[in-house]
């Protein structure tokens, strides 16, 4: 897909508006939330603060573009565990999630802390999106639908 | 239900005298019930079947459930579905929600109005959907028995499913509804003589389903108000005074803002409501270029008579006020206080305080306001449908009754979308550019701009005898007065010394279970912060508060007569005349957060402690026993580490158990964030903080362990969303004060405020 806006305008708001791909949030505009959260190039960045201008021509994916019916390891841990609430920032805490696991298959705990804490939840579904993530790594590890018996919460 | 709150219906609100149905004469829906279909209605196939307003069956056997309450996180409309579906025999797998509009047949069936909050949603709606259900199972029933040509008393009803065992004859709600013979109607009087099934019957309420919302927040389709788009739509970015409140526009110069491209107009609110005062809305093609344009514009504004006001004054004023013989109003006046003062032994004296808090839901405040025809269409996630409509058509100048409001998903409430503010500006820019806008707030605006949970400021006195026993305790609770801002006089409460009516949402929880022959309790209204800062509920409301201060100081005078602190508690506890049942169901929470923690039974290290509180939230009328006992660990820096909240609750009957933790672990991790992270100030009329750097809820690393203990023991559903917020930081307080000795009474608390009290 492509669009036309001013080098100078957020990503954000041109999925947003001009694809009118709304699963990526906005939260704060200034980077210290993570609802924005994308992938550049499978990076992810917080798309409020990245300008149209600088990913030109770039890969981006959105929580839309993660899989292809929803199903992406993460995506199932997190109807499996439960996670949302509201569910307003989770758009964004799968896409961070997910640029964790691609290069970290194994994380530890402090290792999904440090990764996460830049993510928002007002409703407080920390604990419950660290057993997804933890899900999650251990089904792409696995390469295979194991269990879906749900761990004590 | 609870007495603070009657019905509240349209005539008796300022602002909402009319109806506002819209289009249709619905008379008569007595509890939100209409007839079913009459015959040829039904016969009209492939048609819905519609037992009640609550819900339709299709054709396919799909049944929509119609949730009148916001759903902000708390899974209400699934729960409402899990109702249903329990008497109405559906497969959950056949169960879809849908949001109501503001269509009065949608008021909560108690409440008489469509508001969310109070944590009364389960309890104040699990009657009229089970009735609902059952209606709707009997109506099927019926049909089934006509097309089967069995008696219906032969009849199983399971999983959709209608099944005559005798000839294994079977029809699926489908093909009832297709046939049209579920043609049943029920009078008001007929629905409220269903017998309804007995909690060994249940095969659905008690079982944690997948929740029907969940798959949608984790693919990006759930919509948000945010993600509203119409056709030929701008948006408009609002521009805030400097002052919360009180500030007025002096004039605009929009001649940068005109270079912004797409740009369409400035738009100075003229707001009639009084909601807000101030207010800019740049409009635009663009919401980026809404902002610029936003950012473009010179105003300049007169700030008021609130300029000057800051959190230090708040707080003097608040003190000045509680001095004052003749302040406020009895909300508890038990005994004679003052007597038993005059003769008792001891006398410990506190005071506590609560600074600003701002909700900030991470979805901003936004609204969409589109006019076609004579209507007014509003889409926007709100909390109080019946009020916002009104607000809505008042920033219109129409009738209300020509207000539609459309329910979205909200990114989060904690009852900040109880208020209609920013429906404000997307009308009036809508009416002034002729187009559909959409308005969302920057962070900035919706952090300045919060109906923020009031600073408060409470003194407690306790008097003991010569046995050690609480003889006497006051307590006064000064606030600006959230509630009583609406308008709405169903919504307070009479005082006890008939000094007209009070807020009792200031005050909920101060009228605790304890035994305590003489007590008083004085709600005061801060009038000054009511003005400058005008106040919202906040997840928790009053006993987010008044716990503070009662769990606090009956902490204190254990201590100070020797005590163990949950022993005292429990002997506060016996029951005693209108505290009997309730007294009784939270002690035993207490002992079983006591026993899940291992509080008393476990040696500790120097330097950690743990601490008790239970509290009786929301009010006394609709509690959830709830007790938490938190673990800390406190540096000889003041710095306080949270170990552990072990946190028990009585919810007499549970509907969906993991529902119920989830909310539990995310109310208490508001407490923790509420007692050690949240802090919002006032300056010079305006709030300080504009964004999550300077004001920092709960992250990740800041976690504890948390463990959770539900009680069901059968008693009816109470609400799960608040309670557990307003036990966490009295616990905090207390087992900081059994690590370390220093006794905090601020919330947040700091290690400053710690290590200082540690020195004295």
């Amino acid at each position: 897909m492509s669009v036309d806006a001013a080098n100078d305008s957020p990503l954000l708001w041109a999925i947003r508006e001009q694809l009118q791909m709304t699963g990526t949030k906005f939260g704060c505009g200034a980077g210290l939330c993570g609802a924005c959260t994308v992938h550049v190039n499978g990076e992810a960045v917080r798309s409020c603060q990245t300008m149209v201008g600088d990913v030109a021509g770039k890969k981006i994916t959105t929580i839309e573009g993660l899989s292809a019916k929803g199903d992406h390891p993460l995506q199932k841990a997190w109807v499996a565990e439960q996670v949302p609430q509201c569910g307003y920032c989770q758009s964004g805490q799968i896409m961070q999630a997910a640029s964790l696991l691609s290069k970290n298959p194994n994380p530890s705990k402090e290792e999904v802390v440090a990764h996460m804490d830049g993510n928002l939840c007002r409703c407080m579904t920390y604990s419950r999106i660290q057993k997804a993530i933890m899900r999650a790594a251990s089904e792409m590890r696995t390469a295979s639908a194991t269990s879906n018996e749900r761990r004590p919460t | 239900m609870n007495r603070h709150v009657k019905n509240v219906t349209p005539e008796t609100t300022d602002l909402s005298r009319r109806s506002f149905l819209v289009g249709s004469a619905a008379a008569g829906l007595v509890l939100g019930y209409a007839g079913l279909p009459g015959i040829g209605e039904a016969l009209a196939a492939p048609s819905n079947f519609e037992p009640s307003v609550w819900y339709a069956i299709a054709p396919d056997g799909l049944v929509t459930v119609t949730c009148g309450k916001a759903d902000m996180g708390q899974h209400i409309a699934s729960t409402m579905a899990q109702i249903v579906a329990e008497e109405l025999g559906a497969k959950w797998s056949d169960m879809r929600v849908n949001l109501a509009s503001n269509d009065p047949k949608f008021n909560d069936p108690v409440l008489g109005a469509q508001i969310t909050g109070g944590s009364w949603s389960t309890m104040m709606n699990f009657e009229a959907m089970s009735r609902a259900g059952a209606a709707g199972r009997m109506a099927l029933t019926e049909g089934a028995a006509a097309a089967m040509g069995v008696p219906a008393a032969e009849l199983v009803v399971r999983d959709s499913m209608i099944v005559h065992p005798k000839s294994k004859k079977q029809m699926s709600f489908a093909d009832i509804v297709k046939s049209g013979k579920a043609t049943k109607t029920f009078t008001p009087d007929e629905l409220k003589a269903i017998k309804l099934k007995t909690p060994d019957q249940y095969t659905m309420i008690g079982v944690s389903v997948p929740q029907l919302d969940i798959p949608s927040k984790t693919n990006g389709t759930a919509k948000y108000g945010i993600d509203v788009m119409l056709p030929g739509m701008a948006y408009g970015a609002v521009v805030t005074p400097p002052v919360r409140f009180g500030a007025t526009v002096k004039s605009v110069d929009d001649s940068a803002a005109k270079k912004v491209p797409g740009f369409i107009k400035a738009v100075t609110l003229d707001d009639k409501t009084g909601t807000t005062s101030g207010w800019v809305v740049a409009v635009a093609g663009t919401y980026a270029n809404a902002k610029k344009a936003a950012q473009a514009l010179k105003i300049a504004y007169d700030g008021g008579p609130n300029a000057k006001v800051s959190s230090e004054s708040l707080l003097e004023e608040a003190k000045r006020l509680q001095k004052l013989e003749d302040s406020g109003q009895f909300f508890v006046k038990d005994g004679d206080p003052a007597a038993a003062f005059g003769s008792a032994a001891r006398v410990v004296e506190a005071e506590y305080t609560t600074s600003i808090n701002i909700h900030a839901p991470l979805e901003p405040m936004n609204a969409t306001a589109e006019f076609k025809g004579d209507i007014l269409h509003i889409y926007s996630g709100n909390q109080f449908a019946t009020r916002s409509g009104a607000i809505a058509a008042g920033a219109a100048g129409i009738d209300p009754k020509f207000v539609v409001m459309h329910q979205m998903w909200l990114g989060g409430g904690f009852g900040r979308r109880l208020d209609a503010d920013m429906m404000i500006p997307a009308v009036q820019a809508a009416k002034a550019i002729g187009k559909p806008v959409k308005v969302i707030y920057t962070r900035e605006n919706d952090m300045t701009m919060d109906f923020s949970r009031p600073l408060t400021y409470q003194k407690v006195k306790a008097g003991v005898d010569g046995d050690g026993k609480l003889v006497a305790l006051s307590h006064d609770v000064v606030s600006a007065w959230p509630t009583q801002r609406w308008g709405i006089p169903d919504f307070l409460t009479p005082s006890v010394d008939k000094k007209g009516p009070l807020d009792s949402f200031t005050v909920n929880g101060a009228d605790f279970f304890y035994t305590v022959p003489n007590h008083y309790v004085r709600a005061i209204k801060n009038e000054m912060a009511h003005n400058a800062t005008p106040s919202g509920q906040l997840r928790s409301v009053a006993p987010g508060w008044t716990f503070w201060a009662v769990e606090s100081m009956i902490d204190e005078i254990a201590a100070a007569t020797g005590k163990d602190p949950a022993q005292f508690r429990i002997s506060l506890l016996d029951g005693a005349g209108k505290n009997d049942g309730g007294a009784q169901r939270l002690r035993n929470t207490l002992l079983a957060a006591m026993g899940l923690s291992g509080y008393g039974s476990r040696q500790l290290p120097k330097g950690e402690g743990m601490g008790v509180a239970c509290v009786s939230s929301q009010e006394r009328a609709t509690a959830s026993w709830t007790a938490c006992v938190a673990h800390v660990a406190v540096a000889p820096s003041g710095e306080v580490t949270v170990k552990k909240l072990t946190v028990a609750t009585d919810v007499g009957t549970q509907v969906h158990p993991d529902n119920i933790r989830a909310q539990v672990e995310g109310a208490a991790l508001w407490g923790l964030s509420l007692a050690m992270y949240e802090k919002a100030t006032l300056k010079d009329g305006g709030i300080e903080q504009t964004n999550f750097d300077s004001y920092t809820p709960l992250r990740m690393s800041q976690m504890p362990e948390v463990a959770i203990a539900v009680i069901a023991n059968g008693e009816k559903a109470t609400g799960v969303g608040e309670p557990a917020v307003t036990v966490v930081a009295p616990a905090i307080g207390n087992a900081i004060f059994k690590a370390s000795g220093a006794r905090v009474r601020a919330l947040p608390i700091t290690a400053e405020a710690v290590k200082a009290s540690m020195k004295a």
